[in-house]
């Protein structure tokens, strides 16, 4: 334990960025940059996000927090004059790597937006759209996974009796645990959350991050948020970035009670962002 | 505080010709459906739907000619429909950032504003006279290159209405394009998706020029595809040109009817894009 502690001290990289632990990570981030177009978003990001535990990344708008999200499952694809070098390490594979199967990566990598998204179609098929895709399921099997995943979700009391109206007549908090339903349904290893709750009420908001407590056990969750105080109680490790550069890395209760550098002082105190 | 003179001036005179606008529009289109119903209400009889189209002196009705038209627009429509839609897909979806889909979207609106007569013409040369005769099958491969930039170009709009986070939502999912454009791009433009093709519809209901040089006219009930169709406009045009009563009061009977269907059509399309927009 000492050792550790002792050899993460003695590590010579970037001094402010805490050397990852590549055995327990779920994500290692390697040399990462990303453009838009010729907008250098995120500058050599190197990070380690470990397993089966929460990260919140904060910052500054702009600061290409949501960006580094956008790039672990390569959803950024879809804009052709967007793109990403570097690393990133799941399993010991680049996921950015063009033969790494999209679908594969996604089926791993699970995302959940700003605003809820629920497809136009009932709630059952909400949950089951990407099931269907992944798995030959026979109607009880599928029936039960949906049950599952909304369970899991929280959700389930509130839906379990009307599984066959439309996705669009809930609430819009009800709407944002649906797509972390669809999302964990299929079972990945690894949630993004970005800014899932900032469109969400305050009850909404506590309830999701609730569930986020309780998923901490089974996945791997990086969350970006505006929200401070949300970072503070949901996640264990807290990465804080400005400018499209990873200021500081470290256990949240570190970084909100005893940061090293000036500029996550500034922000967390509330100078500028 | 006061509102200025001058604003409120501004905003009556904005008012009145903005309403002055919409009555000078719907003055018209009442004035067309009166005259047709009065001129053609002697004609607005059960036998209208019945009777085949007569000849000069004898009674009748259209009914020959309500058959063909509604069979080639039909047959326009499942033409023209699904390669509109795929069109639009394409344009929309897969080849959204490309050269070549601007391209395309710059000629469908080309085609969209040619004049119906041309598309006539070319049919009449693809077609018509290929085969040595006039045909129901020329009409409505007409019609349907009449539907198609219409259905391509809504089906486009519609699709990119959609929000991109529906898209990412899908894509972050794992799924294949295909099956997002399908499952739920296509689900949530549906209305407006089929809003275009019924104004498509409504446009080739009443298309005259191209069917005079395709399906030309029968004066018989014929519902073979391969030889001359009745249809409506045709035979609206032919009645309307001659020099018998009765067949005037039935080209007024029929441009009433064909009015108050493309009336009802346009009604229903509100009606769905209103349904579209509270869902």
């Amino acid at each position: 334990m000492n050792d550790t502690a002792e050899a993460i001290r003695m590590t010579p990289v970037r001094s402010t960025v805490q050397p990852p632990a590549p055995e327990a990570a779920a994500i290692d981030i390697r040399d990462l940059d990303f453009f838009y177009g010729k907008g250098h978003a995120l500058k050599h990001v190197t990070m380690a996000v470990p397993a089966n535990s929460v990260t919140a990344i904060i910052g500054p708008s702009g600061c290409g927090k949501s960006t580094l999200l956008r790039t672990i499952n390569r959803i950024y694809e879809m804009y052709p004059d967007q793109h990403a070098t570097g690393e990133i390490l799941i399993d010991r594979r680049n996921v950015l790597d063009r033969r790494y199967p999209l679908s594969d990566l996604r089926r791993l990598v699970g995302m959940v937006f700003q605003k809820p998204t629920p497809f136009p179609s009932s709630i059952r098929s909400n949950v089951a759209f990407a099931l269907t895709y992944y798995e030959r399921l026979s109607r009880s099997e599928m029936d039960d996974r949906v049950e599952d995943a909304l369970r899991q979700a929280a959700l389930w009391d509130e839906v379990k009796d009307k599984l066959n109206h439309s996705a669009l007549s809930l609430s819009g908090g009800q709407q944002q645990r649906l797509c972390i339903a669809r999302t964990i349904a299929v079972r990945p290893e690894i949630l993004l959350l970005d800014e899932a709750t900032s469109a969400l009420d305050p009850i909404s908001t506590a309830k999701i991050e609730e569930l986020i407590h309780e998923l901490r056990e089974r996945f791997s969750i990086v969350i970006v948020t505006h929200n401070m105080q949300q970072a503070a109680r949901v996640s264990q490790n807290t990465a804080f970035f400005h400018l499209g550069e990873l200021i500081e890395f470290g256990s949240t209760s570190d970084i909100f009670t005893n940061p090293r550098q000036q500029r996550t002082k500034d922000y967390i105190t509330g100078r500028y962002g | 505080m006061a509102i200025p003179a001058r604003r409120r001036i501004a905003d009556v005179a904005a008012f009145a010709f903005a309403t002055a606008a919409t009555m000078f529009g719907l003055f018209w289109l009442t004035w067309i459906l009166w005259t047709t119903l009065a001129q053609g209400a002697a004609a607005l009889t059960p036998a209208l739907f019945t009777q085949m189209t007569p000849p000069p002196g004898a009674s009748g009705g259209l009914l020959n000619a309500f058959y063909g038209s509604a069979v080639m627009i039909l047959l326009g429509v499942l033409i023209g429909a699904p390669v509109g839609i795929a069109a639009g897909t394409y344009l929309a979806e897969h080849g959204r950032y490309t050269r070549i889909a601007s391209i395309v979207s710059f000629v469908n609106d080309i085609l969209l504003s040619a004049p119906s007569i041309i598309i006539g013409l070319f049919v009449y040369e693809l077609v018509v006279r290929r085969a040595g005769h006039f045909s129901g099958l020329a009409g409505a491969i007409a019609l349907a290159i009449i539907l198609l930039p219409i259905v391509t170009r809504t089906t486009e709009e519609a699709l990119r209405l959609v929000p991109d986070q529906m898209r990412e939502a899908g894509f972050a999912l794992g799924l294949p394009r295909w099956r997002v454009t399908r499952q739920i791009l296509y689900k949530a433009a549906m209305s407006a998706i089929l809003t275009g093709v019924l104004l498509g519809v409504a446009r080739i209901a009443g298309e005259t020029a191209p069917l005079l040089f395709t399906a030309l006219n029968n004066q018989f009930w014929s519902s073979n595809l391969n030889a001359p169709l009745a249809n409506l406009p045709v035979v609206i045009f032919q009645y309307a040109m001659s020099p018998y009563d009765e067949w005037h009061v039935l080209a007024w009977a029929g441009a009433f009817v064909l009015t108050a269907f493309v009336l009802l059509l346009n009604i229903s399309v509100r009606l769905l894009a209103r349904r579209g927009k509270s869902r």
